[in-house]
């Protein structure tokens, strides 16, 4: 048993086992939340740390200056997208009506998307006249 | 045995990372829904960028951040495609 560990190597190590066990929570989350949209809460938010905290460990392995913009880069484009890319499928979910988790107390969409009448616009407040007779789905 | 980082990485990250796509690939059975299984996609490109950037680190391929790169990209688009027609084929 023999280490060969630099300190570099270290830093290293810590922030890939940090981002891994964020990962591994984010797998564990999609697997057992009992929703689409609290899995999606889950995925999103713990992959995206999982994948910064594992392109800093490149950045700080390779040391050098192309590799760190690339690591950069790539958590900035992963940051910027990963709520978008939640949002759309959640959007998408909504409309095509997955069911709701039956303990969910506030859903402030209800009754917002019009889906019968073929239109996904956003409704305004006003136009929904008793918005508390729409039964929860 | 040596612990360096080679080794460290093919004993205990990499196979923690196999472990987490195996789990996203139960979700990616079972969902019932089709938005599930799109997420549980995303979720295993998110971790493929992982495992793309942690096998580069063991093996000092510096190539390889660019197929991490390119397989972000791709996995922003499929997902966002993914929404768009499950939208349109709801309406």
């Amino acid at each position: 048993m023999e280490i060969d560990l630099t300190l570099r190597d270290g830093i290293t190590l810590a922030l890939m086992a940090v981002g891994v066990l964020f990962t591994l929570v984010a797998a564990i989350g999609v697997l057992r939340m009992p929703d689409l949209y609290l899995r999606m809460s889950a995925s999103t938010k713990a992959a995206t740390m999982g994948v910064g905290f594992i392109m800093l460990a490149v950045a700080v392995r390779f040391n050098d200056l192309t590799i760190t913009t690339r690591a950069l880069a790539i958590i900035v484009f992963v940051y910027l997208t990963a709520p978008v890319a939640a949002h759309m499928i959640g959007r998408a979910g909504y409309i095509l009506g997955v069911t709701l988790y039956n303990k969910t107390v506030l859903d402030d969409l209800r009754g917002h998307y019009i889906t019968k009448r073929g239109t996904h616009e956003l409704e305004s407040v006003d136009v929904i006249l008793d918005k508390e007779s729409i039964p929860l789905e | 045995m040596v612990i360096n980082l080679e080794n460290v990485i093919d004993w205990f990250i990499l196979p923690l990372l196999v472990i987490a796509v195996v789990i996203v690939f139960i979700r990616l059975v079972k969902g019932p829904e089709l938005p599930d299984r799109v997420v549980s996609l995303d979720l295993m490109t998110s971790i493929g960028i992982g495992i793309i950037a942690t096998y580069a680190m063991a093996t000092g391929e510096q190539v390889l951040i660019d197929v991490a790169i390119i397989l972000a990209l791709i996995s922003f688009l499929g997902t966002v495609a993914f929404a768009y027609y499950i939208e349109r084929r709801a309406s």
